[in-house]
């Protein structure tokens, strides 16, 4: 407080300056006794004049802190408190001065705008949060109905008592995922017309624009209020703007007991709704595409071998890059059409390598596939392939192996014919890695291909092994920068002697991989044709005992 | 080489000793019978799996490791234990609907021992999850394309060799990343998992039973998002691992330089020893950067003392491996990380021969 010389004229000066003072001011005594109020504090305070109680003048938040406060404290250091509380429809805040003899000078401050602006930044930082997890975990996936979940989960959290996400219409079912506030997701599919409920058809359409749709909570059909809710009090129903796909439309739900959608909720939750249905749509055209690409992809991908006529086939197969799964190498084993003739194997490489070869790969095996019916003549079936391949408009060439095998007695017969392409390694029952005695050349280059086909005999045990170049040609090693090379290969073949088939193919796919490391490596194909060593023909489903041969 | 049993075995200690005749025999029809007659006569098909073939499967890596197994013949035994879990799986014992949720089950890129994670999906399927097993070294891109197209409950990821760990803590961030939660199991995280919390998995199982189980009891959490790899692994930030994986080639070939002037007989040694010697070489530098990677000085001592182990029971002497870690600390002087592991390696060589089991193997050395 500010002391003066002149006492006389302090009482002057001070009143006259406290009674124009802009905050309200009040004076109050140690027995509780208003002693001076200012014209701000008798505006605010009417009750309050010198010398009414405090108890009847002021708030009681105000007069029991002047109770606690009045006492007085000499020689303790206090820390300066601060009271708040409502003073008609504002809030104040009230900061004492105490005298020693337990007066108290209390200060008080209009702190209304200043809480609002709290409380409206509060709640602008909560949606903001919200609306940032909400993108978090929509744009984590790409599934739709793990979007749909999370777009009925976060709304029943943050934006109303429940929320029913409603999916465009399959059928003469409407696919609904519905949630209560701390609940689960719960998906359903109501046998409903979307009419049933106002405005849900034009959100659901997508177009054109519609508003945020109020509607009478007495008129909904039964399927819209989730199991357990109770009595609805408001329903709102927000379209899910899909871009160009309807991507659907979130119905939320507040209680009867609890308060309405505000203006400015109501807008915030097509804020909401317009990060979910762009992830929403998003998904839906991602599970488009990749239905597509599944089934375009399923006549590309190699085929899983198994046993045919008791000769044991595997196969294996890795493409040059790891977000792929084909390439430009490519094997297909074709049965015999009748008993006792040989199985056709065909294991090739196109030049080039990603989608585009394994398109051509995807022609040749459908060349191939009408040319099974000349299958015992492997150099009329090569030539019949080259001109195919040199009429069609693809500049690329390809090398591959012909291998036609056939089961007698406990062994097999093999013809291998090489275009152009490694010979197949033949692994003998003592470990001896042999070479076929093939040679031929590429298909699609030039307009006359030769080859001469090798005859081989496989014994129990034994192994002919057809691959592509991506093996031998692969770099790395434990020095980095050495080329696996067929010595490496034949090593490796030597250990795999009397090994069944899938798992030399297993075997030599490991090792590679290991050879090449996080290195880079061109696709990768390998083929084994195994005569087996037990004289029981394999369980082939699994479930029949298998059958004796010999 | 029997066809024909006159009494089947039906108690999980006989069948698994049958089996482990068969299977060491390369007899792929007695394994297949043998497990076909057990369901037959009411054995419990979860039982098979993990009480049988499970046991078989590890006896398998014992023997490869004592040596009195070939790299081959592993293959093959695999190969025969893959199939009678075939046969298991269509055998109408073991026939169930699938009235749970989705899981998928996938080995760790560059993981080919994919019969562990076989076993889990099998379990799991018969217990009435909709299961898709993705089998041996799945790339993440696969893994996460699948998870996007499926929307599984969570994944269950497997991996057996230690240095795929950091891969394995790629693949768990991924599908974190997409909100699918991952429980691990396998040798590689180490024993009681000490790795799988380290590399922020939502869970980990000892075995098949416990992690069907643990699946069972309980959903697990969807991960939150926004979650930062490198909090788990604040240590990353001196750059040692990576640094230490860019180089390992020059790593590989320095160490082997320098054994040359140490050991005038290596330059005797034929391509193919050389090589021998290089990949043992490279797999140090392997395990070193996930030792570095984790943070854990555990992971590289152990698999020292493996190594040496190993070395022994195929009657070679470990008399490269101390220069080795003495050659590989000159070069990485300037990386205090690297050299207190190298140095505590060397410590694990010099003190008492401890047989260790290591968690974490290099089975699938060549």
């Amino acid at each position: 407080m500010v002391t003066s010389t002149n006492p006389a004229t302090d009482v002057d000066v001070q009143g006259s300056l406290w009674s124009r003072a802009p905050y309200p001011v009040l004076i109050a005594d140690l027995q509780g006794a208003v002693v001076l109020v200012n014209e701000a504090a008798g505006a605010l305070l009417p009750a309050a004049r010198p010398g009414a109680q405090m108890a009847d003048a002021v708030p009681d938040w105000l007069s029991s802190a002047h109770a606690a406060l009045r006492i007085p404290r000499q020689g303790r250091v206090e820390e300066p408190a601060v009271w708040s509380g409502h003073v008609g429809d504002r809030v104040y805040e009230a900061h004492p001065t105490v005298e020693d003899s337990g007066t108290v000078l209390w200060w008080l401050v209009d702190t209304t705008d200043h809480r609002l602006a709290e409380e409206a930044l509060r709640r602008e930082r909560e949606r903001t949060a919200f609306l940032g997890r909400a993108s978090n975990l929509l744009l984590s996936s790409l599934n739709l109905d793990r979007c749909t979940n999370v777009t009925a989960q976060m709304a029943a959290e943050h934006l109303a008592d429940a929320a029913v996400v409603v999916s465009p219409v399959r059928g003469n079912r409407l696919p609904i995922v519905t949630c209560l506030r701390d609940g689960s997701p719960v998906v359903a599919s109501a046998v409903a017309d979307p009419a049933s409920v106002p405005g849900l058809v034009e959100a659901l359409q997508g177009f054109p624009p519609v508003p945020t749709r109020w509607v009478d909570p007495r008129t909904v059909p039964e399927w819209v209020v989730p199991e357990g809710f109770g009595a609805p009090g408001s329903i709102v129903v927000t379209p899910l703007p899909g871009h160009g796909v309807p991507a659907g439309a979130l119905i939320l739900l507040r209680r009867a007991d609890g308060p309405g959608f505000t203006p400015e909720e109501e807008v915030f939750a097509r804020l909401f709704a317009a990060r979910a249905g762009a992830a929403m749509s998003a998904a839906r055209l991602y599970a488009d595409q990749s239905a597509i690409t599944e089934v375009l992809m399923r006549e590309l991908l190699p085929p899983s071998l198994h046993q045919v006529s008791g000769v044991d086939f595997a196969g294996g197969y890795r493409p040059s890059e790891d977000h792929e799964r084909i390439g430009g190498d490519f094997y297909d084993v074709h049965p015999a059409a009748a008993e006792g003739n040989p199985s056709l194997v065909v294991l090739g490489d196109v030049c080039g390598k990603g989608l585009e070869a394994a398109v051509l790969t995807g022609k040749i095996r459908n060349t191939l596939h009408a040319l099974l019916p000349l299958a015992d003549d492997h150099q009329r079936m090569l030539g019949l392939l080259n001109m195919a391949l040199l009429n069609s408009h693809h500049t690329r060439f390809a090398t591959l192996v012909l291998a036609s095998a056939v089961r007698e007695g406990r062994s097999v017969r093999m013809r291998v014919t090489s275009a152009g392409h490694p010979p197949p390694l033949v692994v003998r029952a003592t470990g001896e890695v042999e070479e076929a005695d093939t040679r031929g050349t590429l298909i699609g280059a030039i307009p006359e291909v030769r080859a001469d086909s090798a005859d081989l005999f496989l014994a129990p045990g034994e192994t002919c092994v057809l691959y592509t170049d991506g093996f031998t040609e692969a770099r790395g090693g434990p020095m980095g920068d050495a080329m696996f090379g067929e010595e490496r290969l034949r090593r490796v073949l030597a250990e795999c002697a009397g090994m069944p088939a899938e798992s030399i193919v297993e075997r030599v796919q490991m090792v590679a991989a290991q050879w090449v490391g996080n290195g880079r490596h061109d696709d990768m194909a390998v083929v084994v044709v195994s005569a087996p060593r037990s004289h029981h023909l394999s369980a082939v489903n699994g479930h029949t005992r298998g059958r004796f041969t010999a | 080489m029997s066809t024909e049993l006159r009494t089947a075995p039906r108690r999980p200690a006989e069948l698994e000793t049958a089996l482990w005749e068969a299977v060491f025999a390369g007899d792929e029809y007695a394994a297949t019978s043998l497990v076909q007659r057990a369901l037959d006569d009411g054995v419990d098909p979860e039982s098979v799996l993990l009480d049988v073939i499970a046991p078989v499967q590890f006896k398998v890596g014992e023997e490869w490791a004592a040596n009195r197994m070939t790299v081959a013949q592993e293959h093959a035994a695999t190969a025969i234990n893959d199939r009678a879990v075939a046969a298991l799986s269509l055998h109408p014992a073991a026939r169930t609907a699938a009235e749970r949720g989705r899981i998928t089950v996938a080995c760790v890129d560059g993981e080919w021992h994919a019969l562990p994670a076989r076993l889990l999906a099998e379990v799991l399927r018969l217990r009435g999850w909709h299961v898709d097993y993705l089998g041996a070294q799945v790339p993440v891109p696969h893994l996460i394309a699948h998870l996007h197209r499926t929307g599984p409950e969570l994944v269950a990821l497997s991996s057996s060799i230690a240095t795929r760990l950091p891969t394995a803590h790629a693949t768990i961030t991924a599908c974190q990343a997409v909100g699918v939660p991952v429980v691990v199991g396998g040798a590689a995280f180490g024993p009681g998992g000490r790795y799988a919390e380290l590399l922020g998995a939502d869970a980990w199982a000892a075995d098949a039973r416990s992690a069907a189980d643990r699946i069972q009891r309980a959903p697990l959490a969807r991960p939150e998002p926004g979650h930062q790899p490198i909090d788990d692994l604040p240590h990353l930030d001196d750059q040692e691992y990576t640094m230490v994986t860019r180089s390992r080639t020059s790593l590989v070939r320095a160490v082997m330089h320098g054994l040359d002037d140490a050991f005038p007989a290596m330059r005797q040694y034929n391509d193919l020893q050389r090589e021998r010697t290089a990949e043992d070489v490279a797999h140090i530098v392997d395990f070193l950067a996930t030792a570095l990677y984790l943070d854990d000085a555990d992971l590289f001592t152990g698999f020292i003392a493996w190594t040496a182990g190993i070395l022994a029971a195929r009657g070679v002497p470990a008399y490269s491996l101390p220069p080795a870690l003495g050659l590989l600390a000159g070069e990485l002087k300037d990386f205090p990380r690297a050299t207190r592991l190298l140095l505590l390696g060397s410590d694990r060589l010099a003190g008492p021969s401890t047989p260790s089991a290591p968690s974490a193997s290099a089975r699938n050395q060549p």
